[in-house]
């Protein structure tokens, strides 16, 4: 091999390889300057009062059933889980505390955010991207109305107010689910496990249990608006946006809620 | 702004997507209060042109300007203001779902300019008067429309503020020959009363000829012919020619 091909060969691995990193990093900056804009409209005025409001009930209000509903089974199966597992080495009393700081610190804000990330973010993602295949993007625009401060801001706001209050109601809902198996099922006395429980809570597990759950409000508001925007190539595009926009927002729940713990850890 | 001074202009306007130029080095101006249509088949760079004059897209080569203004440097306030002397009637409308029609028509006088409810409601009904649509529609939602009464709808709300300019993309397109000819005689008509100038992209010709002054060719991205309606059909030039008798052999290879 003549010494020229060899430099090519190396030369096409190394773009082969770089390609992903390159375009990985292209979009990091395309979503970082979209927040940054979004973030910008979300703090400036003129504020659309309407447009947040009906966000608050579509992201909040609307989502109570499905947020409640799987807290109350989560709470549930942990509760069973706990009470089997501690048995073995006779940890069972200790079940509702555990209960409780697993809803308020853990399952609470993840559960109610992916379950957020399925319902809210999609949706945002694909009425966004179905306005900008039908040009209504556009025509904001040309109205005089700012996108970012009229569709973007208004989503980002809603979804930083009531991904915490769903997850207090999603903590609650755990808490009764486990209350309810530990009573109902495993003989546990009503008052002694309520009595354990809020004995054992302070409030920086609920707290930092609300501090995640706004930051994965940012998370399912951003991934659905940005996937919605970028939208591309008709009723497909739109497809894929919805796709990209809860797991996007799905993975990144995931990772924050980690890099978060890991700074709460230690409180 | 003098009367020699295009209201709008095109010089050397480029635009690239990827490996492809859609308009190269294009040239193209617009007096004021006249109507000009720019005519072309499918992917000649009719809506590239639009979208450059509006700001939605970027020239990467040349520039636009619009009084004196190139909109696509304009941001903000100098951005909002450049677009509230702006009418557009997009294809397919582009009415906004959530809103009912009357909030559609007032939807600049009630977002961007502050305009009381109230007076805006009765602003947007007197427009959809204008465009002869029943104010009893004023509560429907787009979606309860057809498309050619979501076409006025779409006029009704690119003339409530009665804007300097106005963009018509494709006005006819998806229309049946009655409700298309009813759509050109209310542009015709909303360009008079409100003496202001026109910008129309369409390869509809019987649209052109009746809502035009003028008449501009695209073709591959450059204008290859300017002139009157009624030197269509006697243009001499090849192009124009061949899009006027629909030959798919010539020039011009047929869009497939």
């Amino acid at each position: 091999m003549s010494p020229a091909v060899a430099i090519a060969r190396a030369m096409n691995t190394v773009a082969y390889l770089g390609s992903p990193i390159v375009g990985a990093a292209r979009v990091a900056g395309a979503i970082a300057v979209f927040a940054g804009r979004a973030l910008g409209a979300a703090l400036s005025g003129p504020r659309f009062v309407r447009q947040t409001m009906s966000q608050l009930l579509a992201i909040g209000f609307y989502s109570l059933p499905v947020v409640g509903l799987t807290a109350v089974f989560t709470g549930a199966a942990l509760a069973l889980n706990i009470f089997s597992g501690g048995g073995r080495f006779n940890a069972e009393q200790v079940m509702p505390q555990i209960v409780a700081l697993g809803i308020l610190r853990e399952l609470g804000p993840v559960l109610a955010a992916l379950m957020l990330a399925g319902r809210a973010s999609a949706a945002m993602a694909a009425e966004i991207g179905a306005m900008r295949a039908t040009e209504q993007i556009d025509a904001l625009e040309t109205l005089s109305t700012d996108p970012f401060r009229y569709l973007v801001a208004p989503r980002l706001i809603a979804a930083i107010i009531a991904v915490p209050l769903l997850t207090v109601v999603a903590d609650i809902i755990g808490i009764a689910g486990g209350w309810l198996v530990a009573v109902q099922v495993l003989g546990f006395s009503p008052t002694v496990y309520l009595r354990n429980t809020l004995g054992f809570v302070v409030a920086w597990d609920i707290g930092s249990g609300v501090i995640k759950a706004a930051a994965f409000g940012v998370i399912i508001a951003l991934m659905g608006c940005y996937h919605g925007f970028t939208a591309s190539g008709g009723a497909r595009g739109v497809g894929r946006a919805t796709t990209h926009a809860v797991v996007s927002s799905a993975i990144l729940i995931f990772a924050v809620d980690y890099l978060l713990t890991s700074l709460f850890a230690h409180r | 702004m003098s009367r020699a001074t295009p209201k709008l202009q095109w010089r050397n306007a480029t635009k690239r997507f990827g490996d492809t130029t859609v308009l190269r080095d294009m040239d193209l101006d617009v007096a004021a209060g006249r109507s000009l249509v720019i005519i072309g088949g499918s992917g000649q760079g009719k809506s590239v042109t639009l979208k450059l004059a509006l700001g939605l897209l970027t020239a990467d080569g040349g520039w636009v300007s619009l009084d004196g203004q190139n909109p696509a440097g304009l941001t903000g306030r100098a951005r909002r203001a450049f677009f509230s002397k702006v009418g557009v009637l997009f294809q397919g409308a582009a009415l906004f779902d959530s809103l009912t029609v009357w909030e559609n028509v007032a939807f600049r006088l009630l977002n961007a300019d502050g305009v009381p409810r109230a007076k805006a409601r009765a602003k947007a009904l007197l427009a959809l008067e204008q465009v002869r649509l029943r104010p009893d529609i004023a509560d429907h939602y787009p979606s309860q429309l057809s498309g050619g009464m979501q076409k006025r709808v779409g006029l009704a709300r690119a003339v409530v503020a009665e804007p300097d300019i106005l963009f018509f993309d494709e006005p006819t397109t998806g229309l049946d020959p009655i409700s298309a000819g009813a759509i050109n005689a209310l542009i015709v008509d909303q360009v008079k009363r409100l003496g202001c100038t026109a910008v129309s992209i369409t390869h509809d010709l019987v649209s052109a000829a009746t809502i035009g002054d003028e008449i501009a060719m695209l073709h591959d991205g450059a204008i290859v012919w300017r002139g009157q309606p009624a030197d269509l059909e006697s243009s001499g030039n090849p192009y124009v020619d061949q899009f006027v008798s629909g030959r798919a052999d010539g020039l011009m290879a047929p869009a497939l």
